[in-house]
């Protein structure tokens, strides 16, 4: 299939995209090691690695660290069931408006997250509900379910449904037939949808500064600074952090997907 | 969940026929179009006119950066070096979207990175020509629209090169060699056979690109200069001012367009590249 060899010119065009997508994430670590507090400056006029003992000493970074933790499990562990529930019910049945739903349940992230945001907040304001932890979670839950619905009905959709039967056939009732035979089949799916769910959640600005109120998240955390920066060494932290902390379970999440397809195709 | 959500959507469009009373600062919640009257000022319909340029441009920037990578990963990687050019592309696109932006402000920094090399190969003077013209240009690339430009392409650029990449999976290797055997140069294979296949993956990115370029505050808010995005609109109108229904009504403007945009893409066949 691939007799030719690429031209260089377009290799070289390939990787250069692929390099511009990765290297400002490594300058961010490179800006941690500065000792200019004020400046962005480049060269970097010195090197220290003081700003990471800094960093670990904000107790506001740590409560906003713990709610950020707290919030990304709680709306994975969230998503992570009402998502399975809606793709197993698109996947299982034929029931009226089963289209209508799976266009619906895409929304969320076709949308942009304002909408999202904004749509949450008006509700919010509507039913004079207060802001709290749980006005974050539903906000974060409704981009995450779609993550873990999308991966699981893809499993779903490639697993072999005479599977299913043969298990009832033989006397399993439904809760055997998921716990034995569909759930080993969907785990990675699961997994690689969980962790993608709380990657986005951890790292959720948009819709998180429509629902938070005063609580700051991690995101809103650095949002803060963006806009008026006085930590720039601590944010050059923090955001090193959250890249470390999203990249791993994406990383991850990304492997087992393309295995998954892998072997697939190779059973074909 | 669902519930919740489509409860959000709908209490959006009730927000929007509401409006603020303007003595008060209280919300009146009863039936009226005069909120949306008020998108049609000029100063609105200069938010909207601008956003939706930038999202035009950052859409076809997209889709010529795109292709090189698509093209390279569809059809000249092996098996092994596909996987990891998509986990490359894909992490940018899952990840840390707020970090990636931060980053920028640290490169286009007045005193940063970028400026540094730009004076290094002595591209200054031609860096200040560019930031001289009205519209796209500043005191600074930071503080530029040409600045806030390149973030929005950076950031969407995962969403364009996954479409384009799927599509041109699609484009059999047998109708380009047989074009090429049939005498046509390299060029007009790439116009008339590849262009056309990959043209509903360009439209399915595009969705994405377009759209989220239409909602997206954070980015007007870190780089560029005071004049608003519509989400920046939005942002402001519901925070400070707590104008609800106005930040309602607003952001029904680009839901509007975007289902427009959802329907002409489905006609165009982009769906099945998804």
């Amino acid at each position: 299939m691939h007799s030719k060899k690429a031209p260089l010119g377009l290799t070289i065009a390939a990787f250069g995209t692929l390099l511009f997508l990765h290297v400002p994430m490594l300058i961010i670590f490179l800006y941690t090691l500065t000792p200019d507090e004020t400046t962005y400056t480049f060269p970097l006029p010195g090197f220290t690695t003081k700003w990471f003992g800094i960093a670990l000493q904000r107790a506001d970074l740590w409560r906003s660290l713990i709610l950020s933790l707290k919030v990304a499990t709680i709306a994975t562990i969230i998503a992570l069931i009402l998502g399975t529930l809606a793709a197993a019910a698109v996947y299982r049945s034929n029931f009226f408006g089963r289209e209508s739903i799976s266009f619906l349940l895409v929304l969320p992230i076709a949308l942009p997250g304002i909408v999202t945001g904004i749509a949450l907040r008006a509700a919010i304001g509507g039913f004079d509900i207060p802001f709290s932890f749980w006005t974050i979670v539903i906000g974060h839950a409704t981009f995450c379910i779609v993550v873990v619905y999308n991966n699981v009905l893809a499993r779903l959709r490639r697993t072999n449904p005479s599977m299913i039967e043969a298990s009832m056939d033989l006397g399993a009732n439904s809760f055997q037939t998921f716990r034995h035979v569909v759930l080993p089949n969907i785990a990675t799916a699961l997994l690689a949808g969980g962790m993608l769910a709380f990657a986005l959640s951890f790292d959720e600005v948009i819709v998180t500064t429509f629902t938070a109120g005063q609580q700051t998240t991690l995101p809103i955390w650095i949002f803060s600074q963006l806009n008026r920066p006085r930590d720039r060494p601590v944010t050059n932290v923090v955001a090193t952090f959250v890249i470390l902390i999203t990249f791993i379970p994406i990383f991850l999440a990304q492997k087992i997907s393309a295995e998954s397809s892998d072997t697939e195709g190779e059973n074909k | 969940m669902l519930v919740v959500y489509l409860g959000s959507l709908f209490s959006l469009l009730i927000n929007s026929f509401y409006y603020i009373d303007d003595f008060s600062g209280l919300i009146i919640r009863e039936f009226t179009l005069r909120t949306y009257a008020q998108i049609f000022t000029p100063a609105n319909r200069e938010i909207f006119t601008r956003t939706a340029t930038m999202a035009f441009f950052v859409t076809i920037a997209s889709a010529v950066i795109s292709f090189p990578l698509a093209y390279y990963i569809a059809k000249y990687a092996s098996r092994r070096l596909k996987t990891w050019l998509l986990i490359g592309v894909t992490i940018p696109l899952w990840s840390s979207y707020l970090v990636r932006v931060y980053s920028w402000k640290l490169i286009l920094a007045q005193e940063g990175i970028l400026s540094y090399f730009i004076n290094l190969f002595g591209l200054s003077g031609f860096l200040k020509w560019l930031l001289s013209f009205e519209g796209i240009g500043g005191s600074s690339l930071a503080l530029s629209p040409l600045g806030m430009f390149i973030v929005f392409v950076y950031i969407w650029l995962p969403y364009m090169i996954i479409p384009v990449q799927t599509a041109l999976e699609r484009v059999p290797n047998s109708l380009v060699e047989a074009s090429s055997d049939l005498g046509a140069k390299p060029l007009q294979t790439f116009r008339t056979v590849i262009l056309p296949m990959a043209f509903p993956g360009v439209i399915a990115g595009s969705i994405f690109t377009f759209s989220l370029t239409l909602g997206d505050f954070i980015i007007p808010l870190a780089i560029g200069n005071s004049k608003f995005f519509i989400g920046q609109a939005v942002y402001s109108y519901q925070g400070t001012a707590g104008n609800i229904p106005l930040a309602a009504a607003m952001t029904i403007g680009p839901v509007a367009i975007m289902i427009v945009y959802l329907l002409i893409a489905r006609k165009l066949g982009a769906f099945d590249a998804l």
